[in-house]
């Protein structure tokens, strides 16, 4: 099962705690995951990427491992470590940079 | 007796506040949806616990929430566990699918170029006046938006592009339609007016739209100042027995129009300033309006640290000044353009909100204030439902 982190407000608008568990099928790319959350939870589209282009919002970011998928394209397989469960793979809303 | 539902869109959620008929001791739930920016919320005439709000986020974009329990509980339309799946086994989840008609087209940007229309935010909702189910919804980018299955789906009236919006060009707040008003008598008449845009009307249900800008001036804002697009009209508002009369707040000058906005003058009067955002009617007395006077667009405060809403009994060009109850000096606060509102009651209920987080009410036509709420967040809009 893949583990998904979504901020705060976005867990409220799914009206969920904690992690997401989410069962995707291989290959486990960025866009697989995300269209399988939208689907588990339709209220979150439009919240991630914008309708109609499904492009990501522009302060929206993805972590995984460390690293940074936000600009990865959707095609990027995820880490073994997210496929396994092991690690989550993270929505985060952008610092405010107040 | 009669109930008062006052609905409070703030800059960190959603506020509901209620009483009865003598509008004395009040109730406040909230925050609804804490920490969004909640551009709107307005209950259904024909329908009053059908209520629908704007929740809004420069993160995570728009959301449409919608109650059939009066403000209770909340669903985004369309994502109720029964409707998780389309035909296609594909999430539906489009209560906040705003996707202009065809090709976008593009409008004048800050620097005179050409610019795409993108979507940012519903900034209101107007309900129908018969059928719960039916909304319209108007966007920034300016633009309106129409569902007819309670929120679950949006399709753009885009005959209202058609109206010169090539000209159309944002100012510091943005481009939106922010106003909507829905002619009781004439249900293929509908008003709305945008920032740095103007009023327009339709006559044939939102097909074709005109702009009905003759006799505003904007000698301060545009080159030409009789243009007939690109007049920054803060509000308009109607008495539902006399929908043929208009008044308008623009960002200087009240105006009123007698003939549906073919033809607009000054009724600005002795006003001491004729800068300002809202402007509402009394709801038993047609003539009787209310603006809340603003130094100026270069400060966005009362005049004198003054907090005054001044009423009219005649249309406008005669004014007073309404003053007790309201802090009188000191006061650096703005009311924005939704944040005004009236009940049908009698004596008319008269509601504002403002940017410091107050919400006054006066139950006597305006004659004397109290502040039903007070340190919220930044207040965006107020409506009211006079409840049987």
């Amino acid at each position: 099962m893949i583990r998904v982190v979504l901020p705060f407000h976005l867990r409220n608008l799914a009206r969920m705690d904690g992690e997401v568990t989410l069962a995707v099928p291989p290959p486990v790319t960025v866009r697989a995951v995300l269209d399988a959350l939208e689907n588990k939870f339709p209220a979150l589209r439009g919240t991630i990427r914008d309708h109609g282009t499904l492009k990501r919002r522009p302060f929206i970011r993805y972590f995984a491992c460390k690293e940074d998928l936000s600009l990865a394209p959707m095609e990027t397989l995820l880490p073994d470590e997210v496929v396994n469960g092991v690690e989550p793979f993270l929505v985060v809303g952008a610092m405010a940079g107040g | 007796m009669s109930k008062i539902r006052v609905l409070i869109g703030t800059k960190k959620g959603a506020f509901i506040l209620t009483a009865d008929g003598t509008r004395k001791n009040w109730k406040i739930s909230g925050p609804h949806f804490a920490g969004w920016e909640m551009y709107h919320l307005k209950g259904s005439p024909a329908d009053p616990n059908r209520l629908y709000a704007s929740q809004s986020s420069g993160w995570f974009g728009q959301i449409i929430q919608r109650s059939d329990d009066g403000g209770k509980t909340w669903n985004t339309p369309g994502s109720s566990a029964e409707e998780l799946k389309g035909e296609q086994g594909f999430p539906k989840g489009e209560s906040n699918k705003f996707i202009y008609d065809g090709e976008p087209g593009k409008h004048l940007w800050y620097d005179g170029t050409p610019h795409p229309w993108e979507f940012k935010r519903i900034w209101h909702i107007e309900p129908s006046l018969t059928d719960p189910d039916t909304a319209y919804a108007g966007a920034e980018d300016a633009a309106i938006f129409k569902t007819t299955d309670g929120g679950k789906t949006w399709k753009e009236l885009s005959g209202l592009r058609k109206a010169k919006s090539q000209l159309w060009q944002p100012g510091a707040g943005g481009m939106a339609v922010h106003t909507i008003l829905l002619d009781p008598k004439n249900a293929k008449r509908i008003f709305v007016a945008i920032s740095a845009g103007g009023c327009f009307r339709t006559d044939d249900g939102g097909k074709n739209w005109k702009p009905i800008t003759k006799g505003l001036k904007s000698p301060y804002e545009l080159p030409d100042p009789d243009a007939e697009v690109g007049h920054c009209v803060h509000r308009i508002a109607l008495h539902p027995s006399k929908p043929e009369v208009l008044f308008m707040q623009k960002h200087w000058d009240v105006l009123r129009s007698d003939n549906a906005g073919d033809q607009w003058s000054e009724a600005s009067g002795n006003l001491p300033s004729d800068f300002g955002f809202p402007i509402d009617v009394n709801a038993n007395e047609p003539e009787t309006i209310y603006v809340v006077p603003i130094t100026s667009d270069s400060l966005h405060y009362p005049p004198d640290g003054k907090l005054r809403v001044y009423r009219s009994r005649t249309g406008g060009g005669e004014w007073e000044a309404l003053t007790k109850g309201l802090p009188q000096k000191n006061c650096y606060v703005n009311v924005l353009r939704d944040a005004m509102a009236v009940d049908s009651l009698d004596k008319c209920g008269v509601y504002f909100g403002t940017t410091g987080g107050q919400v006054y009410c006066s139950a006597n036509d305006g004659n004397s204030w109290t502040a039903i709420a007070e340190h919220l967040p930044a207040v965006y809009s107020v409506e009211v439902q006079t409840l049987k």
